[in-house]
């Protein structure tokens, strides 16, 4: 591995101003900070198979509009601690520890696909904690599963099973694959594939490890996508409707993305909290944030600004 | 006998799986309920079982350890049954309260492992109903090795069962299964996920000790 082999620039990314840990019932939460330490919080939270570094560009721009940006890695993501047992609820629960530990007083949250379904429940349930949310794709609707039969959704099911109780059996001697730099942006391009190679060259040295044999991401080897349990996507629409603090939700339309849930407009309006705000572009992929940055940045911003 | 107590790896976690009676053949695995511990002698309801009787300690159960920070669901404890089909091949399962919901989903995930599942009444049954409960967040301080783990009692009473998830996991048993009732109701008290089990075409009803009975 030549030894130049280690960084990647990306127009706009920019590392955290200031890096520290969250304590969760024991277990350690990387955390990332961009922006004056004095500045009004903003809290980004990330989704499945993401990390906190993938905010590098999106974060610094917020930032300089006059906030502080604070983002954490999820139990087994990025540079947080590995985890016996995972599950949404103890993502949600980590995502509670992590807020409170930041702050007391009432903030900005925004999530990203998972982050954001997951922020909903939080939300649902602790409604002070947030003096507004911002979903970014992450607002799973009922409507919005694959239209499969019964018999199909049942195979599906028991293939995850199958191979999410192997991968536990192997657990001891599970890596990821080490790669170049180049081979896991490859690797990672059928996930992200409206994102440019740049990028994903850039998020894997910020995102996985170099070893003597190569790179590999950080992520929990024993994780996968998926394995959800009876979790229904229609589940997050309650939380939804429960919220009371000014919401805006942002939805991709683009329905060929490997990523995300594919809600609609119309799926999710019927359940948009009182006064809540809702954008949708057919024209824009899951992760919104990162393809068209400045866009969106500009969009919360101009939501935002009414609360300053 | 005095029960005798081996333990399995599942990851870095140790999971104490106990011998309450020896024996040649399949064994008989009971699954304990939430907040329990296996118990330390053989149940008087095992008595026509001639091989082997086992007792496993779910993860932050009894003599097995507790991980960090919780994270506790069924799917992530079905690790814990797979780690002893691992050891010791296929397995009859009797499952009480908590310990049936998991008996039922390891028997549908392992179907070639599992040679019969009994559903028994006991702590930790309901769940937290067919839809997700009052939302309820919270953090609770670690707790160390003590057991049970807060977070397993605060967790595994919360999760979502809704009945067509279970039937799911009964039409995975009943597509493969090569005895004819794989699936046996011993409890009284049925939960929305249970009522749905027990009412389905391919699973019978028999008082527990009859239902062992009738896997031995």
């Amino acid at each position: 591995m030549p030894e130049t082999d280690q960084t990647r620039e990306f127009p706009g990314a920019k590392a955290p101003d200031r890096t520290g840990s969250i304590d969760s019932s024991g277990l350690r939460l990387a955390l990332n900070e961009w922006g004056d330490p004095e500045a009004p919080i903003i809290a980004m939270v990330h989704g499945g198979f993401d990390f906190s570094r993938t905010f590098d560009v999106f974060a610094p721009m917020i930032a300089d509009a006059g906030w502080r940006v604070v983002a954490w890695d999820a139990r087994g993501h990025g540079d947080s601690d590995h985890a016996h047992l995972y599950g949404w609820a103890a993502d949600v629960r980590d995502h509670l520890a992590a807020i409170q530990s930041i702050s007391r007083e009432p903030i900005v949250l925004l999530g990203h696909s998972k982050g954001g379904g997951q922020l909903l429940d939080l939300l649902d349930g602790r409604p002070s904690l947030a003096r507004a949310f911002v979903n970014l794709d992450g607002l799973p609707s009922q409507f919005s599963s694959p239209d499969v039969n019964d018999r199909e959704r049942r195979r599906m099911r028991r293939a995850d099973l199958a191979s999410g109780l192997d991968r536990r059996r192997r657990r001891a001697e599970l890596t990821r694959r080490p790669d170049t730099i180049e081979g896991l942006a490859e690797r990672r391009q059928p996930m992200n594939p409206r994102l440019s190679r740049e990028w994903l060259e850039y998020l894997v040295t910020v995102g996985a490890r170099q070893d003597s044999d190569g790179w590999r991401w950080k992520i929990d080897p024993v994780l996968h996508l998926g394995g959800f349990g009876p979790w229904r996507p229609g589940w997050s629409l309650d939380h939804l409707a429960a919220l009371e603090m000014p919401f805006l939700g942002v939805l991709s339309g683009v329905q060929d993305d490997p990523m995300g849930w594919k809600s609609r407009r119309g799926d999710i309006e019927p359940f948009l909290p009182p006064g809540g705000r809702l954008e949708f572009y057919d024209d824009i992929g899951h992760f919104l944030h990162i393809e068209q940055t400045r866009f969106i940045a500009d969009l919360v911003l101009e939501f935002l600004g009414r609360l300053r | 006998m005095t029960r005798r107590t081996d333990f399995l790896l599942n990851g870095s976690l140790r999971l104490a799986v106990h011998t309450l009676a020896e024996g040649e053949g399949r064994p008989l695995l009971l699954l304990h309920g939430l907040g329990e511990e296996s118990p330390h002698t053989r149940p008087a309801w095992t008595a026509a079982w001639t091989g082997p009787v086992l007792a496993l300690d779910f993860t932050g159960h009894g003599e097995s350890e507790v991980p960090v920070s919780g994270g506790y669901t069924p799917e992530g404890l079905m690790s814990d049954v797979d780690a002893v089909l691992a050891s010791q091949g296929p397995v009859t399962i009797v499952g009480r309260g908590f310990g049936a919901w998991v008996g039922l989903l390891i028997a549908g995930a392992r179907t070639s492992l599992v040679h019969g599942v009994v559903l028994f009444d006991g702590s930790g049954i309901q769940g937290g109903g067919p839809q997700p409960p009052t939302p309820y967040v919270n953090v609770l301080p670690a707790s160390g090795a003590v057991t049970p783990d807060p977070y397993a009692l605060l967790e595994l009473s919360r999760d979502p069962r809704p009945p067509d998830y279970a039937l799911d996991y009964v039409r995975f048993v009943l597509e493969d299964s090569e005895i004819e009732n794989p699936i046996v109701v011993s409890a009284r008290i049925r939960p929305d996920w249970l009522a749905a089990v027990a009412s389905d075409i391919g699973v019978i009803e028999l008082p527990l000790e009859q239902a062992v009975a009738s896997f031995a």
